[in-house]
This record gives C-alpha cells, structure tokens and sequence, in this order.
C-alpha cells in the first residue's frame, strides 16, 4: 500500500508544473490564476503529507520512472528527509503565495507584472521539489536549474534599476556554480559511468581516494554557493533584499536550503567519513561569525535577515560537518526550523514596508503603537531566530551544541563557541532592529517616510507635533478626507500568522519532530536504506562493506547506531529507547527549563 | 578509455578563455564567458562518453563497446537547453540594464557602499547624555539641548543650523533642503540618469533600498493616487539626499 502510494511522488514535480501551464492560460484574469495556483500548491501540499506519512515509518522508497529500473532509468527517492523538506517547503509556498496574491491584489504597484509571477513561482516550486526527490545527479542538476530559472525571473520582477542590478550578480554567481556541478558530474560519469546516486555510493568508493577527494570537493564548491556558505556567500545579501517581499521570503526559505540537502546527500550518501569534516567545520564556523558580523552592521531588515540567513547556514553545516547521528539529525531538525522562521521574518518585513513606506531601521520608528499585531508577528520569529528558551531555534541549537560536546574534538568545541556567540549575537541584530523600528518614537527619527508620518497621524488622531514642516495644517486639512494608509490586510496578515504558528508547532511537536529527523539522520549516515531502496539488497550489502573499508583506512565512518540515538548523553533515558525518547533530548541537557521539556512531551500524540 | 587530445585542448582553452572573460567586468563579456564556459563544459561531457562509436541501436552481432555512450549525449542536450535559456535571459537583463543606466557594466551595490561609509560612531547609540543636574529646570529647558547639538552635528560637513523652537523642540534645518527646487515632469523624470552619467541604483538620491515612495517611480507603476501626497513625498525623499544625513536630527520634545 506505502509503495502504491509512494508511486504518486512525481506528481510532487509534475502538478506544479501543469499548475504553471494553467495558470499561464489564465494570464488575463488574475483572480483564476490565483485560484488555480493556491489549488495546485494545495493539492502539492496534501500529496506530500501523504508522502511523509507513508516514509514516516518505512524510510526510503525509490520509483521508477517509465519503469526503467534503477542504474539506467530516472529515479525519484522518497525518504524521511526528502519527504519532510518537502512538506515544510509545500506549507512554505503556499504561505508565501497566499501573501503575495493578497499584495497583488490590494496594491499593484509593486513594480511588477503580477501576472508572470504565478506561474513562475509554480515553476520555482516544481524546481524544488524535483531536486528533493532527485535520485540522480544530473536530475539533482535538473532541479537546481528550473528552480534557478525561476528564481531569476522572480528576483528581476519589473526589471527596476537596483532589481537588474542586483540580478545581474546574482544570475552569473549561480551558473558559475551550476558549471562546477556539471563539470563535476561530467567527470563523476567519467570515472563511474554512472549519475545515480546509489549507484554511485558503491562505485565511487573503488575509486582512487585522490581522485574521490576531487570529485568531493567540486560538488561541494557548486553546492556551497548555492548553500551560500561563508567565503561563497558574497552574493546572498548583495541580490535578495532588492526583490520583492515574497519573493525574498521564499528564497530565503526555500533556496539555500536546497543547497544544504545537497551537501547533506553528498557527505552522507556518496562521500560518507570524515574526510572534509575539519574542513566543514572550519567553513561552518566562519559562515556563522562572518554573517552575523555583517549583519551588525546592516540598516535595513531585509539586509540584515539575508545576513543572519547566511549566518544561520553556519548552524546546519555544523551539525553536518560532526557526521553523526545526533549532529545530523539536529541539522533536520535546524533546517525546518530555520526555514520556516526565516520566511515568516521575511514576510513581516513585507508587512513592515507595506504599512511604512520603507524597512530601513534608520527612517523607522513607532510601529509598537501603530500596529501592535506587526509588533508581535515580528517579535516571535525574531525571538525564535535568536535561540530564546521555549521556541525551536533554541530547540534545534541546544541539539546541536550537544552533538558537537559529544563530540569530544577541538574543532567541536570551538564550534560549540562560536554558535553560542552567533546566538547571542543574533539576538543583539534582532534587538536592536526591534528598538529602533517598534519601540522608540516617530518623532525620534530622522526622515521618517510620509506613510509612517501618516500612520501615526491617524493612529492618533491628533496634530501630530513633530510632523515635518507644514505637515500640521495638511493633516488637519485632510483629516476628513483621508483615513491614512490602511492597516494591512487579512490576506497579508493571514498567512504571516499562519507561518508563525507552525514555527511555534515546532516547539510543542519537537519531541516528535526530533526522534523523527534523529531516524532520518540514522537512515542517512547508515546508507543501506536508501541503496536498497534503490538497488536492491546486494548493493546495499557492497555499500555496507565499504563502509567498513573506510574505517580499515583510517577514515572514521558514522558511528554505532546503538549508541547515538536521541538521548545520547542521557544513558537514563535508555539508548535503546524508540518509543520514548521524544522530547527528552534538548530538554534534558537544561537543567533549567522544566516547562519547555513540559511542552516538548505534552505535544506528543 | 581513449580521450580525443584535440577536444580536450579545445576545451581547455575554451574554458581559460571563459574564465579571462567572466573576470571583465563588461556584461557582454561577461555573457561570453559564461557561453564559454557553458559550451567548454557540454565538451567535457562528450569526452567523458569516451570513444565514438556505432549509433546505439541495438544490432545483432555487435559487442557494447562498439557503441557510442547514449547517456552523455542526452546530458549535452539537456544543458545545451538550459544554457541557451540562461544566455537569452542574460541578454533581456543585459538590454534592460543597458536602457536604464546606459551601462554595460557590472554596478556597485549603492546600500554596500553606504554601510561600508557608515562612521563607527552612531550619535544615537554612542552620544553621551548629559545628567540632569538641577531639580529645578525650567519646564521648557531641555538638559539634553547640547546633546541636540552634538548629534545635529555632522563630522564632514560641520554644524548644522539649529534652531529652537518656542514649544522647546529643536529643529535642525538642512541646507540641502533649502536649495531644493520644485520639479517638473515626475519623479520618472527626476529618476532618470542623464546619459552615460550614472550607474543604475546610484541616481542621486536613490541611495537606500527601493522603499514603496521610490518604487511608485518603476516604470510600470500607476499614477499616484493622491497627488497631493505624491508631492509630499518627493519632498521627503529630497531631503535626504544631502552627506552625512545620519547626522542630522529633528526631534522633537513629546
């Protein structure tokens, strides 16, 4: 029956892109395209929660494309981590879409034809799903590009100066990479004569260990500009804040996060041990400092979250880089958390420009009083972007700091340091972005823009005193007249809460949530899983042995299983225990958080 | 497995000769190099399919190797697509950039350049407050008007004209506001950059993000709703066009 229904997986792929289709028909008339696209992203949406529910207990599951079995066909592999991206990116999109049909509707004068933007977004989320799914590399490459198309086309929407400007870069940083991917592939056929990724985790471990460790390393250079990690990360703050608000929030979601599943299936799946995992985390902990550095020093939101973006990359390549079960699965756990808490800043930040004119921290000011609700839809991501106790940014680093303390190395724990300063600097970013635009006064600012001005005249209905020059007389003038720049609207609003909420569910189901991506990491590291699913038992076999070879050659392979699930460090709780050791992991390392440990397990079904 | 020398040779150079280009900071030729490069690198896919062969369809009597690879080719296809896709977006974003900055060259980030000019002194955060000494101020006394004074202060062009209100507020006046002059013909006018003049992005006063009073200016925008406050904008947006407007202040007393 899971088969069966696994089956259904290229539909993930293929229904956004009939979506798009219609929705190009449909170019004349807005509001069916936005009917048709919310359906499609909807339907998407509930395919892959089946996906999910039907990898949640199996683990991978491989389909076959046109029925060509697996080293010579196209295959789609669902796993639990393929599965579970899948859906946080589903309930991402459809989020983001919802926010930007509502954004279209009520002002479009954006600076863009709505009408292309439908279609291309499907476009991006078929792009996404295909590199999720991907059971090759060149189908993986396939992915990345329709997406990347996509993403072009989004990130220029109409084509203003700063938009050209900032495309440019961003479109010639991206095929630079997806050259090096392609050259890489190109050589890895010519080494293996293979692109399957199963395939491969068996052939490429007979080759030359020099030859392996180039092939490694390139695939990791063209995932790392993509994953926006430190020294290739240039790119990410100069070209995403120009775009528009949904689109930015998707990309910061959505795109380096495709990056880093990538780099995850290469370390796990074709290049398991340690061999760059020094380097990895070298990488991991300058992309943390550099990028919050940066963002210190941003005046604008939008830069300043591309930069806590970048910096937050740094979290995921950490857990990664210690290639362990309890490492990797809180890098899961990070990425959904961190996917969805930075979309809904995005959108907020929309918000933000949408009631005052403009999201420079510089020219903001009062928005605690002109619109408590904004006040409180950026306050709670921000919190949870930071680390603060109950939500699951602190969740997903307490995890993390615990694999790399166990991990026993120098490199952990300078790694350990470095992301607990990230943490606190991050929360010095957000701070201060939320002192200067929610809590001090519009009078305060320098030149505050004449919506704000505005919005705080009506607020509260009264000359306001310190309006610019004549800005008295006009406002008692219009006072009739002109109720003052509306607040934002349901469907602006709607979605941004929508997207908070889940990044709060992730509190109360984290201790789910992490036994589930603890299995995932587990079924990662130990590869037989998905090369069975694949290939059939003898190649999981093979791969199994080269597994052992590694270590005979002194590369340390992923460890015992026994003795990494959740609940690591806690010998109490039981290593062997599956059933309840949800929730107990983050919660059991602080000692003085009862109540967050209380709410861990109490979500549990 | 044979590899054809004269490809791989070719290949090499295509690729040195991309990467000469993408290293220019011309667009065209950065689009040529990237064409390089894409093209270089179809090239190193055929190579990796090895040595040519029969067309592979299967015959009798006939051992594999005496095929040629299929799958390389099928790979060589697909990003022969995906780049000639790339190349003509390249050349729209080429053209457009062209038409709006007269241009051909990669720009500078006007919001970097402005962060990376930012003094290390913020009056906001760093400036000190005086302590309020006397429990007897008059009521319209500010104890801080010195601090108004050191953040109305800008350390590359002077002091700025305070002035005191009645009401005890104070009131920095901006020279460059003073000078403004009415414009003619809309802010689509005001935007555009006289020819061969300036970069995209670095047009004067755009010089923070596009917020929506800049972006009402896109080409593809409506006419203001309320050209009363359309006017009120650009006014607003005028004055902060002056050096240094982080050290300028208008506050009043609340």
């Amino acid at each position: 029956m899971d088969q069966g229904l696994v089956s259904l997986a290229p539909l993930a792929v293929l229904l956004p892109i009939l979506g798009a289709a219609l929705a190009f028909m449909l170019v004349r008339r807005p509001r069916a395209q936005i009917a048709a696209t919310v359906s499609t992203i909807t339907v998407t949406l509930a395919l892959e929660c089946l996906l999910l529910a039907a990898t949640w207990d199996t683990g991978a599951v491989a389909v076959f494309v046109g029925g060509w079995e697996a080293p010579w066909g196209i295959t789609l592999v669902v796993d639990r981590f393929s599965a579970l991206m899948l859906v946080i990116s589903s309930a991402i999109v459809l989020a983001v879409l919802v926010y930007a049909s509502a954004q279209g509707v009520t002002d479009q004068d954006q600076g863009g034809p709505v009408s292309i933007f439908h279609p291309t977004f499907l476009i991006l989320v078929a792009g996404v799903s295909n590199a999720f799914l991907a059971g090759d590399l060149f189908n993986l490459y396939v992915g990345f590009e329709i997406l990347l198309t996509a993403s072009y086309v989004l990130l220029t929407l109409g084509g203003t100066g700063p938009r050209v400007r900032a495309g440019v870069t961003y479109v010639v940083v991206s095929v630079i990479s997806s050259v090096i991917f392609l050259i890489a592939i190109a050589m890895i056929y010519g080494a293996t004569g293979t692109v399957n990724m199963a395939d491969l985790a068996v052939k490429l471990a007979q080759l030359d260990p020099d030859v392996q460790m180039v092939l490694h390393v390139m695939l990791l250079v063209g995932f790392g500009i993509k994953a926006a990690v430190f020294p290739l990360s240039f790119w990410l703050p100069d070209s995403y804040p120009t775009a528009p608000a949904p689109v930015t929030a998707v990309f910061a979601g959505l795109l380096t996060k495709v990056g880093v599943y990538a780099i995850v299936r290469t370390e796990t799946l074709l290049f398991p041990g340690d061999r760059v995992n020094v380097l990895l985390l070298v990488v991991a902990l300058l992309t943390m400092i550099v990028g919050i550095l940066g963002a210190l020093a941003q005046n604008d939101i939008k830069r300043v979250l591309s930069f806590t973006l970048v910096s937050h990359i740094g979290y995921m390549v950490f857990g990664l880089g210690l290639s362990n079960v309890l490492g990797l699965g809180a890098t899961i756990f990070y990425v959904v958390h961190h996917i969805t808490v930075q979309t809904s800043l995005f959108l907020v930040t929309g918000l933000i420009e949408q009631r005052a004119g403009t999201a420079n921290v510089d020219r903001l000011g009062g928005l605690a009083r002109i619109s408590p609700l904004i006040a409180v839809l950026f306050f709670i991501p921000a919190m949870n972007l930071a680390g603060i106790p109950p939500f699951s940014g602190f969740l997903g680093k307490v995890g993390l700091i615990q694999a790399g303390v166990g991990a026993q190395t120098t490199m952990a724990w300078a790694l350990v340091i470095g992301s607990v300063v990230t943490s606190l600097l991050t929360l010095l970013v957000m701070v201060r972005v939320w002192t200067r635009a929610f809590w001090r006064r519009v009078e305060d600012v320098e030149h505050p823009p004449s919506k704000l001005v505005l919005a705080m005249e009506t607020r509260e209905s009264l000359l306001a005193t310190a309006a610019p020059g004549d800005a008295g007389d006009r406002a008692e003038r219009r006072a009739p007249a002109v109720t003052g720049p509306r607040g934002p609207t349901a469907g602006l609003v709607g979605p941004t809460i929508g997207l908070v909420a889940l990044g709060l569910s992730f509190t109360v189901l984290a201790g789910p949530l992490y036994s589930f991506s603890d299995r995932a990491a587990t079924d990662m590291l130990a590869r037989t899983p998905y090369i069975e699913a694949v290939l059939g038992p003898e190649a999981a076999e093979l791969a199994a042995m080269d597994i052992d070879e590694l270590q005979d050659r002194g590369i340390v392979a992923p460890p015992d299983q026994e003795n990494s699930g959740p609940g690591y460090l806690q010998p109490l709780d039981g290593a062997d225990s599956e059933g309840d050791d949800a929730g107990t992991r983050p919660g059991g390392e602080v000692p003085g958080e009862p109540g967050e440990t209380g709410d861990a397990e109490g979500g549990q079904p | 497995m044979s590899v054809n020398i004269v490809l791989l040779l070719v290949m090499g150079v295509m690729f040195a000769g991309g990467v000469y280009l993408l290293l220019e900071r011309t667009l065209t030729r950065v689009l040529l190099g990237l064409i390089l490069m894409t093209n270089a690198t179809n090239l190193l896919i055929l190579i990796m399919a090895g040595a040519p062969g029969q067309a592979p369809i299967v015959e009798d009597g006939l051992e594999p190797s005496a095929y040629s690879d299929p799958l390389p080719q099928a790979l060589t296809l697909t990003s022969i697509v995906i780049s000639f896709a790339i190349t003509s977006f390249m050349l729209g974003m080429i053209y457009r950039s062209w038409k709006l900055g007269r241009r051909d060259e990669v720009l500078v980030d006007t919001e970097d350049v402005k962060v990376a000019e930012q003094p290390s002194f913020d009056a906001e955060d760093d400036a000190e407050l005086l302590e309020e000494t006397s429990e007897f101020l008059d009521e319209y006394e500010d104890p801080n008007a010195d601090y108004e004074h050191a953040t109305a202060i800008n350390p590359s062009t002077g002091a700025l004209p305070v002035k005191h209100q009645r009401d005890g507020s104070v009131r920095v006046r901006s020279q460059v506001g003073r000078q403004e002059k009415p414009i003619r013909g809309g802010r689509r006018a005001a935007q555009e950059p006289e020819e061969g003049e300036h970069p995209v992005g670095s047009s004067g006063h755009d010089d923070h993000l596009p917020d929506e009073d800049e972006r009402a200016g896109s080409p593809r925008a409506r006419p203001p709703r309320f050209p009363e406050q359309q006017r009120d904008d650009r006014r607003q947006d005028k004055r902060d066009d002056g050096p240094g407007a982080r050290g300028r202040r208008r506050k009043g007393e609340g």
